[in-house]
């Protein structure tokens, strides 16, 4: 039951928030009914700890370790993200940026967006898993576009026909996949469920598998932001709105990069060898070192945390095509680790543009003095991105590199040189920012900085300590990924 | 044999007679198209007969070769119409020249007359041949292209056993042979100097091709090569109906098929003679630059209908 | 090859929607695209019906009828429409020129026939030699993406690739599970919709449909 709730709730927000979404109390009831998914998800998490993987729905919808994990931490910053779109969104009403319609178009959009995020994880089917996909990034378009500005305009078109185009290499690959499911499976909607998929994988045609997966990489690798298919990535998250970019760097990519997952083990089963392993690897490491050397180059500081998700997301990309239960556990909680400090990051650059009333770097200094909260939680989220001890990125990072010396060690001089290079830039580019001098005035509204420290917490907790059950969650999550 | 031989002389002497007719016809069909009062359909026959009755004029500059290319045009169009099997597939002289030497036949013919054309040094002769090997080296390939798919079908480039193979296969619909059949019907428009690439009766520096290489010709010299572009477009209307629409040529020993192979050679040509007509009625004469372009698309169909070929019909 | 009438027909069409691939690429106004793409909807239609009537899978006239529908009824009309209103039917003048975008188009037709070759020879549809020129059309309508400046023409470049991977679904598989088509005609449609708000938008900024004037963002 509590199932069709997690997808119900964020479908009613958005029809609801589409029809009465232009009244003053719109974010609280975008939050109210994020808070609602959050619950839901929740309760399903709760089950499928107790009960195990399940179908539901005569199997078009399947949920185990690896998708809820994925859910409860989509449902999570989803809501967080709407708590600090609150203050966020009213602020940048104030300033004159936008206006009632857009912001109802914003709240029906962020529930779509989410709701899009939502079926797409949970789907065992890969034809709906790429319509949902496809429908999320419809849902982000306009968001992107919300400014209306020209360079949004711009960033807005190129996300939607970059991601357009990645996407159609994704339904050719859906198509030649479910080619080679009808063979063994008979046609059908159940040759394409992924429970059936996996029980057979072996019997899958392998040449035609391996076509379709490097479709499939190309597809879903453009949403991930894969290098070279990344150009997209920073100019959506730079010209929409915080949020956007929040739940775009924190949620969107992973759930992309699940969908690689998912086609990965079916080709793994039916090749038996490690080719669709060896070709992320090369995409992952690509990304991370282009985005290390292009983070050095920005000037603009949410252009610079979107390439530093590229580099984030390459290495889980990287870490996943290594395989294996300690890389793939890694990988697991890489995703987590960025995903809460990324979002973290861009709560806090949001409200520090806001001040600053820019988003080059140059124009933003000394936050610690005139608002401690912002520049302590950039100073930190930073930090924690950057890979620092105690903070969980260190401790996945840390695993994903000696796993990498371990079984390919070629790869491990360019990991920790691109690592190196982001860590000098982005330490060098966001210390005077916090601790420079400024003349600034305060904002509005009380920033909303709860999630930021929440989020923060989390991700401290997690380096210092993984509670058993989750790391057992982890672990039953790594080995379905062929661990 | 000897009934081959006689066959194939009586083809190639038909051609050669007959084909003024093919353009008198297309001219009169054109004007009943255009509501003039149309010329009798001998026309062609009374201009050369004039022409022939008068003396030669030609230019001090001229060398040899000018005198010489009239000759050779009209050879190599009478040996081209030997080649291309019109009313019967028993031809003794077609297994000396398959369908690429066919190109080649023409291709000489054309060297030969563009030669001429610059002998004189006059600066019409030059343009008009620098335009004529313009639009040729792009419609020769598209032509080849034409040629290769007829032979992937039939497995030869023999013209009289394409023809055999396409006439008495099972009826089907070809993708592959519809593109290659526009395909050809741009390439001959291109080089029988039709419109849209060329106008037969225009004089007009800006936009003559054909007609500002022959200026400087006169009398017998002029009568040749005008009947030597009649029995091209008479030859390439075979080649288009060999190879497009092959049902009614008689097939080697049924001498009984003949009577019927005239008879549909004949309506055949007629309707080629007016559709050729009508296009030329309904469509306006293209830029200059614009023909690449145009033929461009015919060597693109050729080759769309090779691949097709090989994947669809395979 | 003796193959039935209704298997030539489809090979006929494939040929066609190849032929109109070709044409929107070299195509230079507006409106001759518009129809252009209308025209290879229709072709994909008729193709879909008849496979849809001579397998007697028939869960693919559906399949056929929401094609008719989208891509050769709505759409269209909603792109004349919007080129209307924009006023936007001036001349396309593509990146490259004409004679080259043919050759790499032939280049890119003999690559996706090679590419198609090993996966169609496993399929068991009657239909599966067409599957080459499904691909041809994904890549063609790529190419042509590539080759435009304007937003229109970008949009109806993807929308072909899209025509271009039904017509593979339909080729190789007897198309996808009707769930997933339904699905992907939602997409379509909703995607569709959303450009139109977009392209008022980018008109409103920008007081034209040329791509050219976004380029400023770029990777530094």
């Amino acid at each position: 039951m509590e199932f069709y709730w997690l997808l119900g709730i964020p479908l009613a927000g958005g029809v609801f928030l589409a029809l009465w979404g232009n009244r003053g109390s719109a974010p609280e009831i975008n939050a109210g009914f994020s808070f609602l998914t959050l619950l839901a998800a929740a309760a399903l998490t709760a089950r499928v700890i107790a009960q195990g993987p399940m179908e539901l729905s005569d199997g078009w919808f399947f949920v185990d370790s690896f998708n809820v994990f994925l859910v409860a931490l989509t449902a999570f910053v989803a809501f967080t993200t709407s708590l600090f779109s609150r203050p966020y969104m009213r602020i940048e009403k104030e300033h004159g940026r936008l206006n009632d319609a857009r912001l109802r178009l914003y709240h029906a959009s962020y529930q779509i967006f989410i709701a899009a995020m939502l079926l797409a994880l949970t789907t065992n089917n890969m034809g709906i898993l790429w319509v949902s996909m496809e429908g999320a990034t419809l849902a982000t378009v306009l968001l992107v576009s919300l400014y209306r500005t020209p360079a949004a305009l711009e960033a807005a078109w190129k996300y939607f026909i970059l991601c357009g185009v990645g996407i159609a290499q994704a339904l050719f690959g859906t198509v030649l996949l479910y080619f080679a499911a009808e063979k063994v499976l008979g046609a059908g909607g159940g040759a394409l469920l992924w429970t059936h998929l996996n029980a057979v994988k072996a019997q899958l045609e392998p040449t035609v598998l391996q076509l379709a997966f490097v479709f499939l990489l190309v597809g879903y690798g453009t949403k991930v932001g894969l290098a070279p298919l990344h150009s997209w990535l920073p100019d959506a998250h730079a010209e929409g709105p915080t949020p956007v970019s929040a739940v775009l760097s924190g949620l969107l990519l992973n759930v992309a990069l699940y969908a690689v997952m998912r086609s990965k083990v079916l080709v793994d089963g039916a090749l038996g060898t490690s080719m669709a392993g060896n070709l992320m690897m090369g995409f992952g490491l690509l990304s991370v070192v282009l985005a290390a050397f292009l983070i050095k180059r920005q000037t603009d500081v949410k252009r610079m945390f979107a390439y530093s998700s590229i580099e984030h997301m390459g290495l889980v990309t990287f870490a996943f095509g290594m395989g294996g239960p300690v890389a793939s556990f890694a990988g697991l909680l890489h995703m987590t680790m960025h995903s809460l400090t990324k979002s973290a990051i861009f709560f806090a650059v949001g409200h520090a543009t806001q001040k600053a009333g820019t988003q080059l770097m140059d124009g933003i200094r000394g936050l610690i003095k005139t608002n401690p909260t912002i520049g302590w939680g950039l100073m930190l989220g930073t930090i924690a991105i950057l890979g620092v001890p105690p903070f969980g990125v260190f401790a996945s990072e840390f695993l994903i590199i000696t796993t990498a010396m371990h079984e390919h060690a070629w790869a491990t001089p360019f990991l920790l040189i691109a690592l190196g290079v982001a860590f000098a830039s982005v330490f060098g580019k966001v210390q005077p920012m916090v601790f420079g001098e400024t003349e600034l005035p305060q904002l509005p509204h009380q920033p909303a900085l709860a999630p930021v420290f929440l989020h923060l917490a989390l991700v401290l907790m997690l380096g210092l300590f993984i509670p058993p059950y989750l790391a057992e969650w982890y672990r039953q999550a790594a080995h379905l990924l062929g661990g | 044999m000897t009934t081959g031989i006689l066959l194939q002389i009586a083809q190639t002497l038909l051609a050669i007679l007959v084909a003024p007719l093919l353009l008198g016809w297309t001219n009169q069909c054109r004007a009943w198209l255009q509501g003039r009062s149309a010329p009798p359909i001998t026309q062609p026959y009374r201009v050369m007969r004039k022409l022939f009755h008068k003396d030669a004029v030609i230019a001090h500059t001229a060398s040899p070769l000018f005198r010489f290319a009239p000759y050779m045009v009209f050879a190599c169009m009478a040996l081209a119409a030997g080649i291309v099997p019109m009313i019967a597939n028993d031809l003794p002289f077609s297994p000396a020249a398959d369908a690429i030497a066919l190109v080649g036949v023409f291709a000489l013919a054309r060297v030969f007359l563009a030669l001429a054309a610059m002998d004189i040094g006059t600066s019409f002769g030059t343009l008009g041949a620098r335009r004529e090997m313009m639009v040729s080296f792009l419609a020769e390939p598209a032509l080849l292209m034409v040629f290769f798919t007829a032979s992937l079908i039939s497995q030869s480039t023999q013209l009289p056993h394409i023809v055999d193979t396409l006439a008495h296969r099972q009826f089907a619909i070809y993708p592959s042979l519809a593109f290659a059949g526009v395909a050809f019907w741009m390439v001959s428009v291109a080089e029988n100097a039709r419109i849209p690439v060329d106008n037969p009766t225009t004089h007009l520096e800006l936009t003559m091709i054909h007609e500002a290489m022959i200026l400087e010709y006169s009398a017998r010299h002029l009568a040749l090569i005008e009947w030597a572009v009649a029995i091209k477009l008479f030859t390439y209307s075979a080649l288009g109906i060999a190879l497009f629409l092959p049902w009614g040529i008689a097939p080697t020993g049924n001498y009984g098929a003949l009577p019927l192979a005239l008879l549909a050679l004949a309506v055949k040509m007629a309707g080629g003679g007016f559709v050729l007509a009508f296009m030329e009625t309904i469509s306006a004469k293209m830029r200059l630059f614009r023909v690449p372009e145009f033929l461009g698309t015919a060597f693109l169909l050729a080759v769309l209908g090779m691949l097709i070929h090989f994947l669809l019909e395979v | 090859m003796a193959t039935t009438y209704p298997l030539q027909i489809v090979n006929l069409l494939a040929a066609i929607l190849l032929l109109i691939s070709f044409a929107m690429l070299s195509q230079r106004r507006v409106v001759g695209l518009v129809t252009l793409f209308a025209w290879q909807g229709a072709a994909l239609a008729s193709s879909t019906a008849i496979i849809a009537w001579s397998t007697g899978q028939h869960h693919l006239y559906y399949s056929a009828g929401l094609t008719l529908l989208l891509k050769v009824i709505a759409m269209p009309w909603f792109f004349y429409r919007l080129v209307r209103k924009l006023d936007i039917n001036r001349d396309v003048e593509p990146m490259l020129n004409n004679t080259a975008t043919m050759l790499i188009g032939i280049a890119l037709v003999i690559f996706a026939f090679n590419l198609a070759l090993p996966i169609s020879q496993m399929a068991g549809t009657v239909t599966r030699s067409t599957l080459g020129v499904a691909m041809a059309c994904v890549l063609l309508a790529f190419l042509m993406m590539i080759t435009r400046t304007k937003a229109l023409p970008q949009v109806i470049g993807f929308l072909a690739m899209e025509n271009g991977l039904f017509f593979a679904a339909t080729s190789a598989t007897y198309g996808m599970p009707l769930v997933v088509e339904l699905g992907v005609a939602l997409d379509v449609l909703v995607g569709v919709f959303v450009l139109g708000i977009f392209f008022f938008q980018i008109r409103e900024t920008f007081d034209s449909l040329d791509l050219k004037h976004m380029e400023k963002l770029r990777e530094k």
